[in-house]
């Protein structure tokens, strides 16, 4: 099959749906398909063979927020002509609603079309009245996917139709087979956290509470932290006895991620609220870990309500510590959860995913077989 | 005798001092009106022109990408509370300039017999928007100079009315449109 595939941010930035369009062409690919992405570029040189730059992308405001897209007339041109010369069979966009060369391509097309909503906050106003101007284009969409059930609500809300929820998915491997690093490793146990630290509904706050009631009973825990922001101030502002046992990484790569998670005993997802798909759940998995998650609804249904890891009342310090302190103190539990885990994370694995956004493929062509026009 | 004139000196004196301090409250209380007016025009400009824009988003002249762009940064500048009006009308600027980039494409959209006018209309409130943004903040730069004069200080004359600030925002235009 002859995929098309319109990712509307540029690539040179890391992001949610960047790393989803290039995780979903890669595995298209590796089930043999024929795969074209278009997204901004800065640098053309620099490019997987897979992808078609649109031309430079410009940060714009839109949604609050600094988008970097790209459009104009002399994009819309070159979205016509990649169009025309890929002679797709099926033209998959992502996150349409943006002021990019998805809506832009959306906008030129005619065929079998399907589409991916990533966001699930949009601003009511603006989108309502947005909807008038993206209606036409949006009608032409056959196949809608949402990446998460508040994807789907918000989609569901502004745009209607029945969309397909398909997850953001995780390529297992790459966490189950990465090798743990001794060196980050605390002599009384490992504890991983990842996500941005000075990000409240992450939780890292609530994680240092617990983690000073953690190492007075258990000494020598370690705390692995992954992620971005202020790190001088978070690790100033901690206590003087616990500075040499948290541990910051910073905003790593990927593959470092996956050592990390690799190295922890236990990872820690404390989230207030907020979040919509525990993916993070599922690399914590898929390396071995064994997770203690807040009861949250998306982390609560990824851990299969407890089978595939621990939950704790979410918001609660002295629940979170309770609970680490026990599984720290049981090896065998640990390996217990591990071992139910790392089959349940498959379900989340890209060869998966990629089966089922084919089989939305499918669907939409049908017996249409004139391809994108 | 000598008494007398001591006593008409100070009264003339006292009163010259009361007269010149009515004429600085009366100078001070103008100014603030001139404020009012000056900040009443700048909004009228601004909702001016996030209203045109919002005309051209939804004129079907321009793509869907940029009709979509326009559309949420003149919704979001009309709907900021009166703290956010600056960053989200300075968002508005940016989007206009990021739209309206290419200078060739915006004289052949100004030729075109549905948008032409909008056009045209867009790059007077852009225009204005600057002239009633400079003119505001010229009156609130005096009217702070003569606030902070030691007379006004110790006496009070400026009585109840608020703190004045200048209104900062980016409203450089797109050059494409302001090339007439």
């Amino acid at each position: 099959m002859r995929v098309g595939l319109v990712c509307p941010y540029s690539l040179d930035v890391p992001g949610g749906v960047q790393n989803h369009v290039k995780d979903l062409a890669e595995a298209l690919i590796a089930l043999g398909h024929e795969v074209s992405v278009l997204a901004p570029s800065e640098d053309e040189g620099d490019l997987p063979a897979y992808v078609v730059s649109a031309g430079r992308a410009i940060p714009v405001p839109y949604n609050g927020s600094v988008a970097r897209v790209s459009f104009g007339p002399v994009v819309a041109a070159r979205v016509r002509r990649w169009l025309r010369a890929g002679e797709f069979d099926v033209l998959h966009i992502h996150e349409p609603a943006t002021p990019s060369i998805a809506v832009l391509a959306l906008w030129a097309a005619e065929g079998p079309i399907v589409a991916t909503f990533h966001t699930s906050q949009v601003r009511s106003r603006a989108m309502s009245a947005s909807a008038t101007v993206l209606r036409p284009s949006l009608e032409k969409i056959t196949g809608r996917i949402a990446v998460s059930e508040y994807a789907r609500d918000t989609l569901v809300q502004h745009i209607g139709g029945e969309p397909v929820v398909i997850p953001n998915g995780v390529y297992v491997d790459r966490y189950a087979q990465a090798s743990p690093r001794p060196g980050w490793r605390g002599e009384g146990g490992t504890l991983a956290f990842v996500g941005r630290i000075d990000e409240p509904r992450k939780g890292f706050p609530l994680l240092l509470e617990a983690f000073a009631t953690i190492t007075e009973v258990h000494s020598g825990v370690r705390l692995l932290v992954v992620g971005g922001g202020d790190i001088d101030r978070a690790r100033k502002s901690l206590p003087a006895d616990l500075r040499s046992q948290v541990f910051f990484l910073g905003r790593v790569s990927d593959e470092q991620k996956a050592c990390a998670l690799k190295t922890a005993d236990i990872y820690v997802a404390p989230n207030t609220g907020g979040e919509s798909f525990g993916i993070v759940l599922v690399e914590g998995m898929a390396a071995g870990a064994a997770v203690l998650a807040s009861s949250l609804p998306a982390f609560r249904q990824v851990l299969g309500g407890g089978r595939y890891g621990v939950l704790f009342e979410a918001g609660s310090a002295s629940d979170l510590a309770t609970h680490a302190l026990a599984l720290l103190a049981d090896e065998a539990r640990r390996k217990a959860l591990a071992r139910a885990a790392g089959p349940a994370a498959r379900r989340y694995d890209w060869s998966v995913l990629a089966g089922q956004v084919v089989e939305v493929y499918e669907t939409v062509i049908g017996t249409e077989r004139s391809g994108v026009r | 005798m000598m008494t007398w004139v001591y006593l008409v000196t100070a009264i003339a004196v006292l009163l010259v001092l009361g007269l010149w301090l009515s004429w600085t409250a009366n100078r001070l209380d103008r100014m603030h009106h001139r404020i009012d007016v000056a900040r009443a025009s700048l909004e009228t400009q601004l909702l001016h022109r996030s209203g045109t824009t919002l005309e051209l988003a939804t004129s079907g002249a321009l793509d869907p990408a940029r009709s979509l762009l326009l559309l949420d940064c003149a919704h979001y500048a009309r709907a900021a509370a009166a703290d956010a009006f600056e960053p989200a009308e300075s968002d508005l600027s940016e989007a206009l300039r990021a739209v309206f980039a290419d200078a060739e494409e915006v004289v052949t959209l100004k030729q075109d017999a549905g948008v032409g006018e909008l056009l045209v209309e867009l790059a007077g409130d852009c225009r204005k928007v600057v002239l009633s943004r400079r003119f505001h903040n010229d009156v609130v730069v005096s009217a702070r100079a003569l606030r902070s004069r030691r007379r006004v200080r110790w006496l009070r004359l400026t009585g109840r009315a608020a703190v004045i600030g200048t209104v900062d925002l980016d409203d450089a235009p797109p050059e494409g449109l302001a090339a007439d």
